[in-house]
């Protein structure tokens, strides 16, 4: 894990490095004079070799520091802890409800095999991971809130509610922890439609992977012989069944973080979300290569403490697998 | 030589039932038909639609009519045109990238497999730290650096989705190489080269195939997504996901415009989809 995070450094530093692009020119603005230029540069130590700028950057890394930002001259360590929990909040809520639609309509159709519930998880699984999230979220935003009026559109918070003071920066928490109920109220339904938009992807997949995995366990030995010794149907399924199934399940659960991300990126444009997606496509415009390595660097840092955390749930899980 | 014949008497009548038993599955069999409807609209109505770049003020955000048969966008343009030219894009962007990931992702592959050791070791981490990149972030840091047009989004796609081939490959390659018909390709003095290329990579392909034919899919997805954002090809370029950004704001008086080429990544996505399931089933012998 350590060596993957380091790799990231090293490409995204050498990716940074070898496109033919001028942040100093993409900071300063086209009418920006040579001088200024040079100045710029020497400034954000960008006219030393790239192995110079790369052991600069990794020993400040260590001290906890990403660096400064080249177009907001802000830390980006301060700013990844601004936007980083809104993310975070969203990702959360959009994996409880890809969970919460995905473990229950696989399993259903698992059960169902080949029958109306199945045929409509199936043709879910399918319209869910084609749809382009973007196109959806446009869609919930314009019949659920603008037309229905049933939930609040864009943002965390509805703009005549203050904002909790800032703890965790997870508004909901916030709001708890001020005692402050309309608010958490608020933010929890601003949550649903951007939540909603971004779990369905990950719904999709999900409800295909817990069918295929249950459908695989149902037709085992063992499940005929529970069912045989009279066992009650449901602690056959949700003892025997759900649990061998558990760890694809899991394993997918763990690879869907990346497509979250991808996806917050893509809802947050909407949704107007201040969260690390938008960050991550403004800094992109503007070249902001540190900061876009910031970003890249969080994400993959989430990325392998989710893969760990599965791995370690396998553990939980499947008693047969341990870690020596 | 009657045996040789036989035998490959035997793969091909083995070709063409596994050709037939994907016809016959429903799924493949959908996705095939959304994929040729979608191929013969793109190669054959463009010509006859008119530009896709026409714009005609006096008709904006006109609903479906017999002159505009998905209406019009905010600039008065046609939607079929501007969908059906997007198509030519779109898919070509798809299989492109498909066919560039597949080869870095099958040499990378190849080459950790068969040289195995230090090699295998370092290759196989780099797949990893490709993994673990943020696909889309990086795909936007590469298009912004390179410039927002299509041609870089392609080179972006691909650079964050060779490394499912290079794992794929390489595990294939593992499992093959053991056997007696790479150690009879040996004896005969086949390099290292030939056998990698002529006896690995074609005994590997069912894997690679139904990948390739849900990163077509993927790839159009995640194009469709960069032009949203603005880092793909750019206005009036009438490319998907870029229809969808620039007509969301018409959403309420005009749904068939954002609607037309969203639905569009949608069906060709579900194709893809739908032939990668098709080709599982029929190919991975498992499922048979």
């Amino acid at each position: 894990m350590v060596f993957v995070l380091w790799g990231v450094t090293v490409a995204a530093f050498v990716i940074s490095h070898v496109v033919p692009a001028d942040p100093a020119a993409a900071a300063l603005g086209n009418n920006a004079r040579e001088e200024q230029l040079q100045a710029f540069r020497m400034r954000n130590g960008l006219d030393r070799p790239m192995v110079v700028q790369y052991g600069v950057y990794m020993t400040r890394l260590f001290q906890g520091d990403l660096g400064t930002s080249l177009h907001t001259q802000s830390s980006i360590a301060a700013d990844l802890r601004q936007f980083f929990p809104a993310t975070l909040e969203l990702t959360l809520v959009a994996v409880v409800f890809a969970v919460l639609i995905g473990l229950p309509l696989g399993m259903l159709a698992a059960l169902r095999h080949n029958r109306p519930p199945d045929l409509l998880a199936r043709v879910f699984a399918l319209i869910g991971g084609a749809t382009p999230v973007y196109w959806l979220a446009i869609l919930a935003l314009n019949v659920f809130h603008e037309r229905l009026g049933w939930l609040p559109g864009p943002g965390r918070i509805d703009a005549y509610n203050l904002a909790p003071p800032v703890v965790t920066g997870l508004v909901t928490v916030d709001a708890l922890l001020a005692h402050d109920p309309v608010v958490f109220v608020d933010a929890l339904r601003h949550l649903v439609l951007p939540g909603l938009v971004l779990g369905a992807f990950s719904a999709a997949l999900l409800t295909r992977m817990t069918r295929s995995a249950m459908l695989e366990v149902l037709s085992q030995d063992y499940i005929r012989t529970a069912r045989a010794k009279g066992l009650p149907g449901t602690r056959v399924i949700w003892k025997h069944a759900l649990r061998n199934a558990s760890l694809p399940i899991l394993t997918v659960l763990g690879s869907l973080f990346g497509s979250l991300l991808t996806g917050a990126v893509l809802t947050e444009t909407i949704f107007s979300w201040p969260g690390i997606g938008g960050y991550a496509t403004s800094s992109a415009v503007s070249l902001d290569f540190p900061a876009v390595m910031g970003v890249t660097l969080v994400a993959g840092l989430a990325y392998s403490v989710v893969n760990l955390l599965v791995d370690l749930l396998y553990v939980t899980f499947d008693p047969r697998i341990s870690f020596s | 030589m009657t045996t040789a014949t036989a035998a490959v008497r035997t793969a091909f009548t083995d070709r063409k039932s596994n050709l037939r038993r994907i016809l016959r599955n429903p799924g493949a069999a959908v996705g095939l038909v959304i994929l040729a409807l979608l191929l013969i609209g793109a190669l054959l109505l463009p010509p006859l639609l008119g530009s896709p770049l026409l714009q005609n003020l006096d008709v904006r955000l006109s609903p479906p009519s017999a002159v505009h048969p998905l209406g019009t966008d905010q600039l008065g343009r046609d939607v079929l045109s501007r969908t059906m030219n997007g198509a030519r894009l779109s898919l070509g962007l798809g299989v492109a990238v498909m066919l560039a990931s597949f080869a870095i992702g099958s040499v990378i592959g190849l080459l950790a497999g068969l040289l195995s050791g230090w090699w295998d070791e370092t290759l196989m981490r780099l797949t990893d730290i490709f993994l673990a990149f943020p696909s889309l972030i990086l795909a936007m840091a590469i298009s912004a650096a390179l410039g927002p047009n299509l041609i870089n989004v392609m080179i972006a796609v691909a650079l964050v989705s060779w490394p499912t081939y290079a794992r794929l490959i390489r595990a294939q390659v593992l499992a093959l190489r053991e056997r007696e018909f790479i150690d009879a390709a040996r004896a005969l003095g086949g390099s290292p080269a030939r056998i990698a290329l002529r006896h690995l990579l074609p005994n590997s392909l069912a894997p690679l195939l139904v990948q390739a034919s849900f990163d077509v899919g993927s790839a159009i997805l995640t194009a469709a997504g960069l032009g949203f954002i603005g880092f793909g090809a750019q206005p009036p370029t009438p490319e998907w996901g870029a229809m969808v950004s620039e007509t969301r704001n018409y959403i309420s008086q005009a749904p068939w415009a954002s609607s037309t080429p969203a639905i569009a990544i949608l069906l060709t996505v579900l194709a893809f989809n739908l032939i990668g399931d098709g080709l599982r089933d029929v190919l991975d012998p498992r499922g048979r």
